[in-house]
Parts: C-alpha cells; structure tokens; sequence
C-alpha cells in the first residue's frame, strides 16, 4: 500500500514520526507496520509528551522492589510478602460508553496486578463528573455517573475483588470529559512475583484468555477506505468486558505460574498483542516471532492490521520453558480457556508477524517501544487559569451559618457516596478492616499480621488555581488520610488527567504539577511506582482542570482502624494542627467559595510540608497509644463539615473557635495539616503534640445530638440537630438521582 | 469433621467460607471442584456465594448441571448438611433442592451492606445454638436476592417452620421479609446474608459464627 500524507496523519503521526519510522526500519513501513507504530507511539502507550518530566519523579525507597516500567509497581511489606499496584484511567471510553467504559478499566487494572502474579485485593476509583444538577448536561451527567458506577460495580463484584473506596467531585468542567480512575491492588510473595521479560531462545510464546476480535481496534483514525472495505462492518472502539471471563483468567494464570514453567507473562491491554509482544521482548533484549494464523479468533477474515491492533478483553501472552507447554495447556484447560503455542523467542530483536504465510511485519523492538519519541512541549508560560488571583471586593457574608452548613453537607461533592459504593461489594474476600467513606481504605493481609491502607485523592480546583501547589496538597492529603488510620506511607501511583499538551499553557500545567508531586512525593516518602498519564482531556477546546490523582498505600499493624465518627459522649476533642487560619485570597479555592458563593478564585490552602509531616508523624503515634477513639482529617468543607461527618454516628458535638471577624474563614477553610480526633486522654496527646513541634488542643467536646459551635465570645455560629446531619448527608446524592429515575 | 466448600467456574467467597471454617472456626475445609462426581468424605457442604458461570442465563441456572450437583443432591438425600449463601442458594434453588427463586433486588441495584437478621426457630441443624427472635447482624452482598414463591409455597414454609431468617428491614423486597429458608427435612439451609463475613471480629460482627457452630455441632452419622 501506497504511503500518504493522508494516511499517515490518519494514524496519528507526525510527518517528523514516520521520518523517523522510515529511518528506523531503513525502509517504509508496510501498512501493517504503520498500525502498529500509530498505536506504540500514541500518547497513550509512549508517553511521548510527559516522559522527560517524569523523569523528575522519585521512584525509590526502602520499600521499592520493583518501580516504573513493570505492569504494576511492587512493594515489601514484610515476611516474604509484596503487594502490587497501580492506578490507571478509562476517561474516555467511559464517555462514550459510561458502563462497559469504566467495567473494561476495571478488568485492565486487574490483569495489570495479576500477570505480576499477585491476586487482587482491593479496588478503589476516583471519578470525576459534570455537575448533576442545575445545567443543561445535568440529566447525561447523571447517567454518565450512573452508567460508570454500574460498570464498575459488574466487574469488580463478579470478579470477586472489593471496591473499598476512593472518591467521586463534581465540576462543570467534567461534563464532556468524565475521569475514570481505577486503582487496584493485589498481593503475592515476593519470590514469585512475575516479570513481564520475555527470554530464553526457542521457548513458546503462548496465547491465552479470550479469543481476538474486532473490537477496539484503534480510535478515530480508522476510516480510510481499506480499511472500511476490508473490514466489512465498524465496530465501537469501546471494548466490552467480561469479568466472569477474567475471575476464570486469574485462576488460570495464578495456578499456572505455580507450575514454573512460565518465565514471562504480560496482560494484553492498549494495542494488545502488538504491545504485548514487543514490550517482553524489549524488556529481555530478545526478539519474538508470532504467526497470526494460530492466534485464537472470534470471527473469521481478520486482517493482521485488525489482530494486532484488537483490543478485546482478558487475553494474557506468556512466555514458557520449551517442552514445558503441556503443564500450561492442563491448567488452562482445566479453567476451559483457549491456551495456543502462537509464536518463539527469537534471538534478533525484532517483532515479526506473519499471516498466511506472508511477512505482514517485521519491526527490531526497540524501536517501537525505546525509541518511541519523546517531546519537550514548549511550557515556558504561565499555566492556563481564568481565574482571578485576588478575591471579590466585597465576599458576601453569611445570613445563615446554619443553613450554610448544611448545603454543604448535602452538596454532591460532600454528600455521602452511600448510593455509589452500596452498590460495590466491598467485603469480598473478608479483608476490609475500613471501606468506603473512611478517609482511608484498609484491607489486611491475611498471611501476615500486616495491613494495607490506602487513599486516592485529588483536586481539580486547587491544580486549577495552582498546579504545583495543588499537586503537593493532593499528595499530602493521601498521606494525612493515612497517617489518621495510623498507616506510615510506602509508595505511591498517580493517574495525571490533563487537557491538550500540544497547548504550552496546559504543558504548564503538567510540568508544574509533577514537579509538585515530586517535591511532595520525596518529603512524605512516597516513591512513585507506576501510573498513567491522561491527556487530551478537552472538549471544542475546553479542558478539564488539571487533575493529578494521587494513589498512595500506608503499611500497619493489623488491627481494627480507627472510625471517623464520634463513638460517646463526653469525650474531649483534639484539633491536632491547630485551627490554622484561612484568609480571603485562599477561601476562594474551597467547597464554601463553590457551593454557596457560586465563584472560584485566588489559591489553594498553604501547605508547609515540614509541617504536615510532623502533624502524621504525631498521628500514628497518637493511633499507636491507642489514645484516638475516633479520627477524622480535615479537607474539603474545612472544620465544620469535618466535625459533621463525624457527627454521622448520633454522637454530637460543643466546640469554640476562635473569634474572628469572618467566621466563615474558621468554620470552611480548607487549611490542611489538620486532624480531628475524640480521646479521653487530651494530656497525653498534648504531649506528642509538644514532642513533634504541632500545634493544637482541645477545642470542644462530644455531646449528645447537637452539633454546636461558638466562638470564643460565647456567641453560637452553628447548631444543628445531629439527626438534620446524617439526614442531609445521606440523602444529597439518592434525591439528586431522583430525577433521572423519576 | 470435614466440610466441602464447592468451587463453580466464578465462584467467588469460596477462599472466604474456606476461612472461616478453617481459622474462624478451628474446623477442616476441603475445595471441590464443579465437575467431581463425588463429594469424597466430607461432611457437611457449603455452596459458596460469588457468580457461577458469570451468572450468565440466570444466577445459578449452569452451575445446577455441574457434574457436583448429582452428588450433593445424593448426598442432601442421605441426610447430609447443605448450607448454600447468596450465589450457593441461588444454585439450591434452580436444582430444586429448595422451593422459590431469587429475583432481581427490588431497587435494580446491587447492594452491599450489613443488615440485621431475625432467627426464625432454633429447630434445624444450622440453628439450633441460635435462639428463636435472635437478632443477627450479618452483610448481604447481591444484586439478585428478592426472594419470590408463590403464596401456597409461602404458606407452607412458615407452616412448616422452615423460614430460617427474615430481614428486619427488608433491603430487596424479598416475599414476608424472607432471607432463609430450609428444606423439608431441615438438612438444607440457602440464605441470601453471608454468615462468613460475619466470623471474624475484624470484620464487624461475629453473628454468622452461631450458623457454622450450630452445623458443626449436628452433623448427622451418615452411612455412605
């Protein structure tokens, strides 16, 4: 086929790209070879706009036994044992396709932790949408939102992995660009973890899991007029998942890996066989010859170009020991799942394809995977915001606190996610210690005395209004969600969800916010493991916020967490932290600002990272003396709304802050380093506080059925029935879907 | 004392049943795979919750002609003790070894949550150290666990006192709050709440201890 301009800007590639593929191969690509390079070097597989600022990322630590560039990221946690895990995005299948979008992400995350050879133990997703009411795309906003909780509850209850938490914001800027981030992690020893590195000249490749079809195959560009002709029919690019397919797929690889006679496994995910393939090879410095007549198929003339580009669902390719194939084939077919010989170990280098006897491809691996390009996007301006830097003139002041209180209460954003996460199982396998709705996930380890906590966090507004700062306050909040269960951070994933980067002033944005992550990542010693990057987030020219979701897991002694809610009366109430004032510039960036003011502007929260340190380092010793009855850390909607959630129990609260002229500022900043803790033993934690250079104290008590808040003048700026609360919180999201299904 | 914890293709609480039992309650659990033909030398059964054979057709309409199924309704037969949760009373259920089916929730939506149970009578094998009116607080995890039968076969269950738990607050819209029940001859119970989710005191509750306890403790001599 006839190389042109046309046809390689339909794959997606730059003249300057195919040059490059021109001179890699020493001769033009056949149409074949140019599918494959279109998919390899796309953003999504190369990485090729945010590589060289990844780089800045710390990727080591005393937990670390495997960083970036595995399926998953691996961590020790003791006793012979290591957990993986990874976060990564479905944004835009889930657009498309809300319910198989966000079910087939599920499934991706999973093979991605199982082909390490660790079974999964815990999901968790952050998902972002439109506003679900008062705008024209409320109505499709609700059933993206609807449409995506029940895919990912499909998949996740079938296969048998629980969904133990994670979060769900609401921002107009979302609505044509929903962000679906799932996070998993599994766990296995660490002598047998498995490694994605194809080696040994002569051993079989071997093709397992579900047949190849048509589905998937790579997005927009695919209407050229071959391609129509020889396919016959279009299908969606959104794959569809089957997770009683996958749960069966997972059996048969973690009891084949028993076996030892696999030496190398790999999930078949973006771009499937073709990144499989020459991403094993790559990494063991071999070649791998396959032939496309042997690889298993749901329907009959496939082309190369179709099969090497498939994205269908649950297919594994593994690497084994010659004459070692039988005891695979037995375990596969034992789970009734095709298992087939498709190709060998070659010692040249290079992915070669052929299909009815005919060489379709013949590309050395590097190529496709190392030499893939990589760009330094100019992103020498200021990162885009629209936002005014300093506040309105005159912010309105408060008529009713009480009123105030509780529509943020109710509002999507801090409502009780209760309808979302009922609808996930997340107690399967009987290791949820704290699921969904606690600040962080803990699921134990039931081989040893350990247990895995673990938050996502992110927030759009705070990147949106400071990239760097935002990034540093998403980090810094996972591990304050930690540290308030007691768990000391290990490692960390991170999903960066971005508009165009070909924009220097959304580049900007990108660079700034994993330079904050890495500043922010090396202080709370959270080495970076693994992740995904999500770009091209836009509609008709409109980008979502910059929205970086940071995934970090805490290791701790196995024992029952420490709830949020209050658990009696008349236990005094620790603010560890202190009060720490907001001002008018930074109130602009929170909950208070969005919900009741309708505006956004100025900066995040000020973070003092020194600060914040030692503020969790006091926490898990405060957890560790077993002096906290409850803890909650304070975040979106500040200290009154974190008092309220704590509230959800029945137990209520008396609590004085300090005077000042806007009480807005002390009940609804959004000050971080701040954890909210009820204790019978106030002396003792002000001692670790002293010790740790923290400031805080005793700010109120717990009560029975009233939340009531005064200021240091005696005056009540909050009293509200504890009941009016919980009834708030749990009902914001079931009344708001009321609509759709009315 | 040695219970079976049967495994179907999608099975999914097996390792969760197989750990109560075994470290929960200090007994011996064995896996059995869908297409034995015997159950070996256990005895007692449990027919684990998860989604057998993707729930594809109808929740537990395949998984009844897995080759097992002959044996354990051989063995049910004979005497044997058959506890089947969430998934596994589903597949009891299609095979006809209890009366009913299980519909979709009433709301059309999975739902995971803990609930509290009331025990029906303490005359069976699964609850005889359970007492009549005790309330226990055990999770429910399906997206199709509306317990449905026609009026005569209601009328007959609860004149026969094989309702073995009803829901305090009804979560799926179950027929009379129903969430257990028992065969005629009181050796096969299916439940839609998961008692071993509800065994360890990490987990919350240790209500569903009393249900293995009271099987422990009953299983019959059987003469194989």
């Amino acid at each position: 086929m006839k190389m042109t301009p046309e046809l390689i800007a339909q794959h997606q590639l730059t003249q300057g790209e195919y040059d490059k593929i021109v001179s890699l191969l020493g001769r033009e690509p056949s149409y074949t070879e140019l599918g494959v390079f279109s998919v390899m070097w796309s953003e999504h597989c190369s990485y090729k706009s945010s590589r060289i600022h990844l780089r800045k990322l710390p990727t080591t630590g005393k937990y670390v036994v495997q960083g970036p560039g595995e399926n998953a990221g691996v961590v020790g946690i003791g006793g012979g044992w290591v957990v993986a895990f990874k976060i990564e995005s479905h944004n835009h299948p889930s657009y498309i396709e809300p319910f198989q979008g966000a079910a087939t992400g599920v499934g991706g995350i999973l093979r991605d932790i199982f082909t390490m050879g660790a079974r999964p133990i815990a999901v968790l997703d952050s998902l972002r949408f439109g506003r679900p009411e008062g705008t024209a795309t409320s109505v499709l906003n609700q059933q993206i939102l609807t449409g995506v909780v029940s895919g990912i509850a499909h998949y996740g209850n079938c296969f048998g992995v629980p969904t133990v938490g994670g979060e769900c914001l609401f921002e107009d800027c979302y609505s044509g660009n929903p962000l679906v981030n799932v996070f998993a992690l599994g766990v296995c020893k660490e002598n047998e973890v498995f490694y994605a590195k194809a080696s040994g000249i002569g051993n079989p490749v071997i093709y397992v899991g579900a047949k190849t079809g048509r589905d998937g195959i790579h997005g927009a560009s695919m209407a050229s007029a071959e391609f129509t002709e020889e396919s016959k029919q279009k299908r969606p690019n959104v794959q569809v998942g089957d997770p009683f397919l996958e749960k069966l797929l997972l059996e048969a690889c973690i009891e084949a890996m028993k076996t030892g006679a696999i030496v190398a496994i790999q999930d078949m995910g973006a771009a499937g066989l073709t990144s499989s393939s020459c991403e094993m090879g790559s990494r063991g410095g071999v070649g791998i010859d396959i032939d496309l007549d042997l690889v298993p198929q749901r329907e009959p003339g496939m082309t190369a170009y179709e099969m090497l580009l498939s994205e269908s669902q649950e297919r594994m390719l593994l690497v084994a020991e010659k004459g070692r194939e039988e005891e695979v084939f037995r375990v596969f077919r034992k789970w009734g799942l095709d298992a087939v010989t498709i190709g060998t170990v070659t010692p040249d280098g290079n992915l070669r394809i052929r299909h009815k006897g005919k060489l379709e491809a013949e590309i050395p691996n590097p190529a496709l995977a190392d030499e893939a390009p990589k760009y330094d996007r100019p992103h020498n301006v200021p990162p885009f915001r629209k936002a005014p830097l300093d506040p309105p003139a005159e912010i309105p002041a408060s008529s009713d606190l009480n009123a105030d209180l509780l529509r943020l209460v109710g509002s999507p954003d801090l409502c009780s996610k209760r309808w979302i996460w009922e609808q996930y199982d997340y107690q399967v396998r009987t290791n949820t210690l704290a699921g969904p709705g606690a600040d962080a996930a803990v699921v134990r380890v039931k081989e040893t005395d350990q247990s895995i906590a673990m938050s996502l966090d992110g927030n759009g507004r705070y990147c949106y209004l400071d990239p760097r700062e935002g990034a540093k306050l998403a980090v810094a909040e996972c591990c304050r969600n930690l540290a308030t269960v007691g768990a000391e951070p290990m490692a960390a994933t991170n999903n960066l969800n971005f508009g165009n980067p070909e924009r220097p002033e959304i580049m900007a944005q990108l660079v700034e916010a994993i330079e904050g992550i890495a500043e922010a990542c090396s202080h709370f010693d959270a080495p970076i493991t693994g992740g995904n990057v999500s770009l091209y987030n836009e509609t008709l020219g409109e980008g979502i916020y910059p929205t970086p979701v940071l995934g970090i897991i805490g290791l701790m002694k196995t024992a029952a967490p420490v709830p949020i809610a209050f658990r009696r009366e008349g236990a005094s109430l620790v603010l560890l932290g202190g009060f720490r004032r907001t001002d008018a510039q930074r109130f602009g960036s929170g909950e208070y600002a969005k919900v009741i003011l309708n505006n956004l502007w100025g900066l995040p929260p000020a973070l003092d990272m020194d600060y914040e340190k030692r503020v969790h380092d006091a926490m898990r010793e405060i957890v560790a003396a077993g002096l906290a009855e409850s803890a909650h850390d304070l975040s979106d909607g500040g200290l009154a709304v974190t008092l309220s959630e704590a509230c959800t129990g029945a137990i209520g609260a008396r609590v004085t802050v300090p005077g000042v002229d806007r009480a807005e500022f002390e009940l609804f900043g959004e000050a971080p380093s701040r954890i909210l803790i009820s204790t019978s033993a106030p002396e003792q934690i002000a001692q670790i506080m002293l010790r740790h250079g923290v400031d805080g104290g005793v700010i109120g008590v717990t009560m029975n059925s009233r939340l009531q808040i005064a200021n240091d003048g005696g005056a009540l700026l909050i009293d509200v029935a504890v009941s009016d609360l919980k009834q708030t919180f749990e009902t914001g999201l079931p009344a708001l879907l009321k609509t759709l299904h009315a | 004392m040695k219970v079976g914890v049967l495994v179907f293709p999608g099975s999914n609480c097996d390792h969760d049943a197989w750990y109560a039992i075994h470290q929960n309650l200090k007994g011996h659990a064995e896996f059995i795979w869908h297409d034995s033909h015997t159950l070996g030398d256990v005895d007692a059964v449990v027919l684990p919750g998860g989604f057998s054979y993707g729930d594809y057709l109808r929740c537990g309409a395949i998984a009844r002609f897995s080759p097992v199924m002959q044996a354990v309704k051989n063995f049910a037969a004979d005497g044997g003790l058959v506890i089947g949760v969430c998934n596994g009373f589903q597949i009891l259920v299609e095979a006809g070894l209890l009366p009913g089916a299980l519909l979709r929730n009433v709301g059309l939506r999975f739902i995971c949550k803990e609930v509290a149970l009331r025990t029906e009578t303490a005359d069976s094998p699964f609850t005889s150290k359970l007492s009549k009116g005790q309330v226990l607080r055990i999770p429910i995890a399906h997206g199709e666990g509306q317990y449905f039968a026609d009026q005569r076969t209601l009328d007959e269950l609860e004149a026969e006192d094989r309702v073995a738990f009803r829901y305090l607050e009804n979560p799926n819209g179950s027929a009379r709050d129903i969430a257990g029940i028992l065969n005629r001859e009181r050796n096969v119970l299916g439940m839609m709440p998961h008692p071993e989710r509800a065994c360890d005191p990490l987990m919350g509750s240790t209500d569903g201890l009393g249900i293995f306890q009271s099987m422990l403790a009953n299983i019959p001599v059987l003469t194989k």
